[in-house]
């Protein structure tokens, strides 16, 4: 106990002249608590304290209630004010008592229990209500929210079943939720409505490493998922999503988000919105009421972390002890989830602006994502995902709204490094020691590669690869190695040597490839974390070329990403200047009939097409279909028996034919049907750049074989297998690659020399500039000399082709990507009506 | 303040755009693009690039700029303005997302045709 002293004798004083007003506070929960702190700290006497709370408790805290459903924390860990606090200050407190009417004339409020007491003042803080989600099922046992203690007591009873869980909303307190009931041995899975978990706090990126992490924790989880109904007699025991999915569940958890409970507030008469509306000094429309926590409104603006509404709970207690200049300022909160062994900080306004730039660090080892958006010098944002223990000073700067650009350099490494000199990596690298492992993959140390790069006289990394094979694994460590080049070689090294893919990566095309295959990645964003690409989604430069390397590296295991093709590989046609399309309909080495034809010709009548026009690769071009015609359009021509003839795509475009052995008197080999084979072995496939093909029945080439990227020229004894011609921009005759014997063979060495073009091509590289990049003799030797290893290749095409030969026509006229042909809203109907 | 309500309209779901894609609204005075971004902000602005009036809608989408697919300008979704050397920019028009609506303010639509 305190020792009396003056000061407190000349308050007793005071409040012996002024009798204690009554306080009643309708509510227990975190910010009446507070409020009540602050006001026993600012004025102990002035008050004598009722409160009402519906739970059968005292004050605890409500954000802790993840540890204690993971069996890390007890309940006796998480109260804030024990039944000593309420004694200690007089506080009455009626633990289970449900408030149900106000008076406000009368000044009394009264409980279900029949309770009433008089105020001279009250605090309205009834908190908020879990949103039930209206589907059928939504009231049978064993369908909880996630909201108080007693919730989680039932969930730890249900626990103990070891059953299925399912939690419907991957926000925080869901994946909270999740994780508990996981810790607690369900079989959990949760589903979430947007497509990335907790899309309110986090970008896109870290939204997708923490569904790993998550899923790693074996946590199903299912995103863009419609929940239908929970389907179950009595008690539940399934949950139903809108695609049919049917997924068992003995415990269903709401957590879907909550609403302010402002009926009491209603009823009284005060004026409620969404929450109960409240001035800047947390009044209602009656003075001598207050409201604060989840159940006020400010600003038309309701809140639910726990730093504004222990703001609002300053506030109001300044008030309630007669101090008026305290005034209620939303200010920027942060995020944290509680899951142990996941670190996710997340704070401000993160989205990408004009007027905003970004700092991106990923360390994808470490699997750490750190995110800062800056505006005007100043720290607006910050996701910090792996690594959060810079969080609460990233968080400082920017509530502050300090101008950072002296830190600017350093910033991102957080408070220890921020401002500092920045470190120069090459004297760092110089300084290591002779046997510093460098490579670890294959064990080689400093001072063999910098021995190599002297001794040998080596000058660029693909140098160094070959002769020490230092990072030419995994090439976690070329960062290094070419360091060493820089330390040991000085300014005669040029690192520039390598072109980077784009603006946004240092990586070359061939290192990103081979990175692709060797961090087994699978997704551009998989990708874009573990190469740590600087910019959060890539360009309209790299997107193109990484989906290209996934689709040619991961034959259907990648799901193609439409966004990131170019406009004519999206839609399957051609653009033209004006926005129309072109259609090419594959004509199967040149050849066509009356039906088609016909169907060709009825089709330009009936869609008005204006233009048609012969292709130099032997077909039919029809110019300027409108966008939203092209599905019409392409069903006419399937119902033909014609499909899409890829006019359009870094794919196999033509196999071009001369009419050979059927009808020409020169003719040595059946040129048109070798075309045509050819043409139906390899339609679909993907390839760096636009292949075009051509069989030529004899030496007069007619068919033009020796400028395509691969030609046939047909003679007595066999075929020759000509590549790398071009007739466009460069003009270029092809090379021999060689001769073969029979049809068979050459399908086999073309199909083998397709696929490593496909393997070694970077993207938008002609056959004829990758073979010269790469050496023609170094091709020949894999797809004709080497046996086993055209076999390979050849495999490989073929596998490829299973995932790749569908009509992309015929899917898009049965539904596929509907949304690119028709508007989203024609407003023309709307305005013609005014 | 009724007027000003019936300014915005509904267009559709924020949903029924590809994210990182686009998709059209018709007009009298011709097409406007509405834009989602990777991480679902929403724009809209003329479907028309002021290089050779390239339907911007069918560009790629990247960050808060889309590629011209006739020439690869690059335009920015918030401002309108090419991206330097380039230089030219196309109107944009105000839009907001409610519980994952797009709404479209027509009022500025007005202004648009009065001009063309």
């Amino acid at each position: 106990m305190k020792k009396p002293n003056g000061s407190s004798h000349m308050k007793l004083a005071v409040s012996n002249l002024k009798p204690k007003q009554r306080l009643v506070v309708v509510g227990n929960g975190m910010a009446p608590g507070r409020a009540l702190d602050k006001l026993f700290e600012l004025a102990p006497d002035a008050y004598d304290v009722t409160i009402f709370n519906a739970e059968p408790r005292v004050n605890y805290d409500r954000i802790m209630l993840s540890p204690v459903l993971s069996g890390e924390k007890s309940f006796e860990q998480i109260v804030i004010h024990g039944d000593g606090w309420y004694v200690k200050h007089g506080v009455t407190l009626y633990k289970g008592c449900t408030v149900t009417d106000i008076d406000r004339k009368a000044k009394t409020v009264t409980s279900a229990t029949g309770i009433t007491v008089p105020y001279d003042k009250l605090i309205v803080a009834t908190g908020s209500q879990p949103i039930i989600i209206p589907i059928p099922g939504n009231n049978l046992a064993g369908v909880l929210t996630y909201r108080d203690l007693d919730d989680v007591q039932a969930m730890m009873i249900a626990a103990k079943s070891r059953g299925n869980a399912v939690v419907i909303g991957g926000g925080l307190l869901g994946l909270e939720a999740a994780a508990g009931l996981s810790d607690q041995g369900m079989n959990v899975t949760v589903l979430h409505l947007m497509p990335t978990l907790m899309e309110r706090q986090l970008d896109t990126t870290a939204g997708h490493l923490l569904q790993k992490a998550i899923e790693a924790r074996g946590i199903r989880v299912i995103t863009k998922a419609n929940t239908k109904a929970i389907l179950g007699n009595k008690r539940c025991e399934a949950v139903e999503l809108a695609d049919g999915t049917r997924l068992p569940a003995e415990l269903v958890i709401m957590a879907v988000g909550i609403r302010p409970n402002a009926q009491l507030a209603k009823d009284a008469g005060l004026t409620v919105n969404r929450g109960i509306v409240v001035d800047a000094t947390m009044r209602t429309s009656d003075s001598d009421v207050f409201a604060l926590g989840e159940c006020a409104e400010i600003e038309a603006q309701v809140f639910g972390l726990v730093a504004p509404l222990y703001e609002m709970a300053n506030v109001a207690a300044g008030h309630l002890a007669g101090e008026d200049t305290h005034r209620f300022a939303a200010s920027a909160t942060a995020t944290k989830l509680k899951v142990t062994g996941i670190n996710l900080f997340s704070a401000g306004d993160f989205a990408e602006g004009k007027d905003r730039e970004e700092i991106v660090l990923r360390d994808a080892t470490r699997g750490v994502y750190k995110r800062l958006v800056l505006k005007d010098n100043r720290l607006i944002g910050a996701v910090l995902y792996g690594d959060t223990g810079d969080g609460a000073w990233f968080f400082d700067l920017l509530k502050r709204g300090t101008d950072i650009s002296q830190l600017r350099e350093t910033l991102i490494f957080g408070p220890s490094f921020a401002g500092g000199v920045p470190l120069d990596p090459t004297a760092a690298v110089a300084a290591l020691p002779d046997d510093a492992e460098i490579c670890g993959c294959n064990g080689i140390c400093k001072g063999k590669i910098t021995g190599a790069i002297t001794g040998l006289k080596l000058t660029s990394l693909d140098d160094v690869r070959a002769h020490t094979k230092a990072s030419a694994s995994c090439g976690s460590c070329t960062g290094l190695v070419e360091q060493l080049l820089k330390v040991t070689l000085g300014g005669s090294y040029n690192p520039s040597a390598i072109q980077p893919m784009c603006g946004c990566t240092g990586l070359g095309h061939d290192e990103v490839r081979r990175l692709i295959v060797a961090k087994s990645l699978k997704s551009i964003p998989d990708l874009m974390q573990a190469l740590e690409w600087k910019t959060s989604c890539g360009c309209a430069k790299c997107r193109p070329a990484l989906n290209y390397y996934m689709v040619a590296t991961w034959p259907g295991d990648y799901a193609d990403d439409g966004q990131s093709r170019f406009i004519n590989e999206r839609v399957h046609a051609n653009i033209q200047k004006d926005g129309t399309y072109s259609v090419v309909p594959r004509m199967w080495g040149g050849m066509t009939s009356a039906k088609e034809l016909r169907a060709i010709a009825d089709v330009v009548e009936k869609f008005n097409i204006p233009a048609v026009k012969c292709t130099g690769g032997q077909r039919i071009d029809m110019l300027g279909v409108k966008k939203e015609d092209l599905p019409a359009v392409w069903a006419d021509l399937n119902n033909a028996g014609m499909v899409s003839g890829a006019a359009y795509a870094k794919g196999l475009r033509t196999v071009k034919t001369c009419v050979g052995t059927d009808w020409c008197r020169f003719g040595t080999q059946d040129s048109t049907g070798l075309g045509v084979k050819l043409e139906k072995f390899l339609w679909g496939s993907w390839t760096p750049a636009k292949l075009k093909l051509a069989v030529s029945g004899c030496p007069r080439n007619c068919a033009e074989a020796t400028c395509k990227d691969i030609g046939v020229i047909c003679i007595d004894s066999g075929y020759e297998i000509h590549f790398g011609g071009a007739a466009g921009l460069d003009i270029k005759g092809t090379e021999v690659l060689g001769h073969v014997k029979t049809e068979d063979e050459t399908i086999e060495v073309i199909a083998a020399l397709t696929q490593l073009y496909r393997e070694q091509g970077r993207y938008l590289e002609r056959v004829y500039k990758w073979a010269k990049r790469v050496g023609s003799d170094s091709i020949r030797k894999q797809v004709l000399d080497d046996t086993a290893k055209r076999k390979a290749l050849y495999d490989r095409f073929a596998l490829s082709q299973k995932f790749s030969q569908s009509d992309p026509w015929a899917e898009r006229v049965s539904g596929l990507d509907a949304h690119e042909f028709a508007p989203i809203m024609d407003l023309t109907i709307r305005e013609a009506a005014e | 303040m009724s007027i000003m309500k019936a300014d915005w309209i509904d267009i559709g779901a924020l949903d029924a755009i590809p994210v990182r894609g686009a998709r059209l609204v018709k007009t009298a005075a011709g097409c406007i693009a509405v834009f989602r971004t990777a991480h679902d902000q929403a724009y809209a602005i003329e479907d028309s690039c002021p290089h050779k009036g390239g339907p911007l809608s069918q560009g790629i989408v990247h960050g808060t700029s889309v590629t011209c697919p006739l020439h690869n300008w690059v335009i920015s979704l918030e401002s309108g303005v090419a991206q330097e050397a380039d230089k030219g920019s196309v109107r944009t028009f105000p839009l907001k997302i409610n519980d994952g609506r797009l709404l479209l303010n027509v009022a500025a639509l007005a202004a648009k045709r009065a001009a063309a």
